[in-house]
């Protein structure tokens, strides 16, 4: 029984997220960007625009100029949870990569930089009154979501030790439909939980961020508007309507 | 508002670092913007009164509007509320109003998104704050999308550049169509689309003010430098804000251009109908209105058979030509063989050129091919000059053929043309320069008291560079600049003279010399 609700609890929660991702990606790439706005100055070219597109996906770069503090805890966070879904993957392949091997260490250091940067990102929401102000119950849910997954990831390392080949089985075995019994720990089964929870609710919240910032028209349109006529379809129509 | 209604915030010492105040909602709730009259929403073909029915036409453009407008969506989905734009906006700088952070702003039409556009903030919309569109709300957007002079600061600083002054134009539009329009910017824009020129001047008032100021410059320097209007088969048609006509310090620089031109002896003329750079759609974000003022331009070129289009010193003017006129109007270079639209007018003209072409490009190209030359002695009692960026030249355009020749060729003009040139503080300079605060729509004298507080980042570093490198002028590219610096800098104690037309500086120091022939 419980095997089988988180065996279908992931499935929904991968399919609404894998499905709501495309769905906003699509509709993004097909809403038009009538004019050309980047925010200059601008790369002149595609390949610069990607340039560009790329340092603020990798390094935050505008994030960087703007606020050192947010970028360093912004930054540290994503890090920190890269290194640890990278550390996760030796549930989802057999064999186990080397470079995955090689990375568990740093992934643990990573959950704690996580749950850190977490916490700086907490009180700065808390503590400084422009930003307490714009925010929203759900961004301390937010927080406190990916709080909770890291503290109850590191609790099941340090207290509750999980039967982890047990849990590789059932994950393993969602992915070939044959579904393995999963450990019956509550920390495990929290954290699961918790971790469908994020998949689940990530289209349809502020997380969208990151797909949000590869259409950003700011940052990943090529300057070139006096080189080259670029006209959206509604606009077009409008032109000829006109004539 | 009165003179004596408020007080300028005191000049901080420390331009580069300016203290973040800590946040005072509804500080700045009583800077509001008149509404415009029936008569001047009816010439724009919005509702003259508020219609009973405003809540779905207002639902109903921004909805039209999301799915026309990319950047709408993305950014009123991407936005984390992470605060690193929450300091970067002059407005909240200077009034400490919380809805004057970008983010603060933003989210009047984010909420309302929210509640009525996406599923979480339509089942629980107390979670993401969704926020019903009433009338209060529709209000409180009127007052503080009216305090956004669209600068693009913030979207520097956004780690997914989202550019506050997209939504701010967004919102505009949908104010427009429930019958909320903005007085200012409304009754200008019917002016253009009737006369030509925001000033509502006619054919023969232009005739007469640049006869006038021939007769100045005649006076002046004792050339015949000429400024002519409307000669069908001039090379060169400079479009140039109605400002450059009549106001100070506009109209020095407008002598300038001329006497570029008349050294470097290129045939010039000004269209009487196209008389017009600035293009005040942009501000409430009409597509089809910014069109129509665009067109304006394509036809005078036309007609008057140019070779070559230039734009003199303004700043949204310049985005609107530079950024948007190809798209708009097919004015530029690029369009495909098929586009006969485009293609009638980027055919007639020199495609040696770009189109448009800034004053500064055009300036600059002169000296460096040594058509024109400048002595920066003339300027030698001006003292000290300084260079304020314009935003929407700085972060929405370009000059020259690579990024940042929009920065870098003003200032190679300038050091070309007054002895002492001096940079403000770091970070109120480049692509962070501080807005005037008048810019976007809000040069209207019932929002003086914002506009000076607007202006409180750029008066600071002004005052410091006046300080520490005795510099007495402040050179600038935008009317709009022009006028607003004009007007505010005295409530900081800075005389209004301070602020200059780029070219005039130029017009100064350019050698005439050139024989008649
Ligand atoms: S565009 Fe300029 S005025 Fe508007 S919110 Fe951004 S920084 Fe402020
Ligand atoms: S910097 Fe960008 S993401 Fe952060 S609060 Fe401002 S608008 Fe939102």
């Amino acid at each position: 029984m419980l095997t089988a609700t988180y065996a279908v609890l992931f499935y929904l929660a991968a399919a609404v997220l894998v499905l709501g991702l495309v769905a906003r990606a699509v509709r993004y790439a097909r809403t038009p960007a009538p004019l050309r706005v980047p925010t200059t100055p601008a790369p002149t070219s595609r390949g610069g625009a990607a340039v560009r597109v790329a340092g603020e996906v990798a390094l935050f770069t505008s994030l960087f100029r703007s606020n050192k503090w947010i970028w360093l805890f912004g930054w540290l966070f994503h890090v920190a949870l890269l290194l640890v879904l990278l550390r996760h993957l030796r549930y989802f392949l057999e064999p186990i990569p080397q470079w995955v091997v090689w990375i568990q260490p740093f992934g643990v250091y990573a959950a704690y930089a996580l749950a850190g940067a977490l916490l700086a990102l907490w009180a700065r929401r808390l503590l400084i009154d422009r930003i307490r102000y714009i925010s929203t119950a759900s961004d301390h849910l937010a927080l406190a979501l990916l709080l909770a997954i890291g503290l109850t990831g590191l609790a099941i390392k340090h207290f509750q030790p999980t039967d982890i080949v047990a849990v590789k089985a059932f994950f393993l075995g969602l992915m070939r439909l044959d579904w393995q019994p999963l450990p019956a720990d509550p920390l495990l089964l929290t954290h699961l939980a918790l971790v469908a929870v994020l998949m689940a609710v990530f289209p349809f919240s502020k997380l969208l961020h990151a797909v949000g910032v590869l259409f950003s028209p700011s940052r990943n349109q090529p300057d070139n508007p006096r080189e080259r006529r670029h006209v959206a379809p509604w606009a077009a129509a409008l032109e000829r309507d006109q004539r | 508002m009165s003179q004596d209604a408020f007080d300028a915030p005191p000049l901080s010492q420390r331009p580069e670092g300016l203290e973040v105040p800590s946040a005072r909602p509804g500080r700045s709730a009583e800077s509001r913007s008149h509404r415009a009259g029936a008569e001047h929403q009816e010439a724009l073909g919005f509702p003259s009164d508020i219609p009973d029915d405003w809540q779905d036409r207002a639902l109903a453009r921004m909805e039209e509007l999301l799915a026309r407008n990319r950047s709408l969506r993305v950014y009123l989905d991407a936005c984390v509320h992470c605060g690193a734009c929450a300091d970067k906006c002059h407005f909240y700088l200077g009034t400490g109003d919380p809805r004057n952070m970008p983010v603060g702003r933003q989210d009047l039409m984010r909420d309302v998104y929210r509640r009525h556009f996406t599923p979480a903030g339509r089942s629980f919309p107390a979670l993401v704050r969704g926020r019903e569109l009433t009338w209060d709300v529709l209000e409180e957007w009127f007052t503080y999308f009216h305090q956004c002079t669209q600068c693009r600061r913030c979207s520097v600083f956004c780690p997914y550049g989202i550019d506050t002054a997209e939504i701010s134009m967004a919102a505009r539009e949908i104010l427009d169509a429930t019958g909320l329009g903005q007085k200012y910017t409304n009754e200008i824009i019917g002016k253009v689309h009737k006369v030509g020129n925001n000033l509502g001047l006619p054919k023969p008032a232009l005739e007469d003010t640049v006869e006038g100021l021939e007769e100045d410059l005649k006076d002046e320097t004792g050339h015949d430098i000429r400024i002519p209007v409307d000669e069908v088969g001039a090379d060169v048609l400079l479009i140039t804000p109605s400002a450059d006509f009549f106001a100070e310090p506009h109209v020095d620089g407008l002598m300038g251009y001329a006497k570029v031109f008349h050294q470097a002896g290129l045939s010039w003329t000004l269209s009487s109908y196209a008389s017009e750079a600035a293009n005040f759609a942009m501000f409430m974000g009409s597509y089809e209105h910014m069109k129509r003022i665009a067109e304006r331009i394509r036809k005078a070129a036309l007609d008057l058979e140019v070779k070559r289009i230039v734009v003199g010193e303004c700043g949204h003017a310049w985005r609107v030509a530079y950024s948007f006129w190809n798209t708009l109007a097919g004015i530029g270079q690029g369009a495909d063989a098929d586009d006969e639209y485009a293609r009638a007018l980027q055919d007639q003209l020199d495609r040696r050129y770009p189109v448009p072409q800034h004053i500064c490009e055009m300036t600059r190209d002169l000296v460096e091919r040594g058509a024109i030359e400048l002595d920066p002695e003339a300027n030698a009692h001006h003292g000290g000059v300084t260079f304020h960026d314009s935003c929407n030249v700085a972060r929405a355009s370009r000059m020259g053929g690579y990024a940042g020749g929009q920065l870098e060729i003003p200032r190679q003009l300038l050091r070309a043309s007054v002895p002492h040139f001096h940079e403000m503080a770091d970070g109120t300079t480049g692509d962070a320069t501080f807005c005037c605060g008048g810019g976007g729509g809000l040069l209207t004298d019932e929002v003086m008291e914002l506009r000076v507080r607007g202006a409180y980042p750029r008066a600071s570093a002004l005052g410091e560079v006046m300080e520490r490198q005795g510099v007495q002028k402040m050179a600038a590219i935008c009317a709009i600049c022009k006028t607003q610096f004009a007007k505010v800098l005295p409530y900081y104690g800075i005389p209004r003279e301070t602020v200059i037309s780029l070219h005039e500086l130029v017009g100064n120091a350019v050698r005439l010399d050139r024989t008649e022939a």
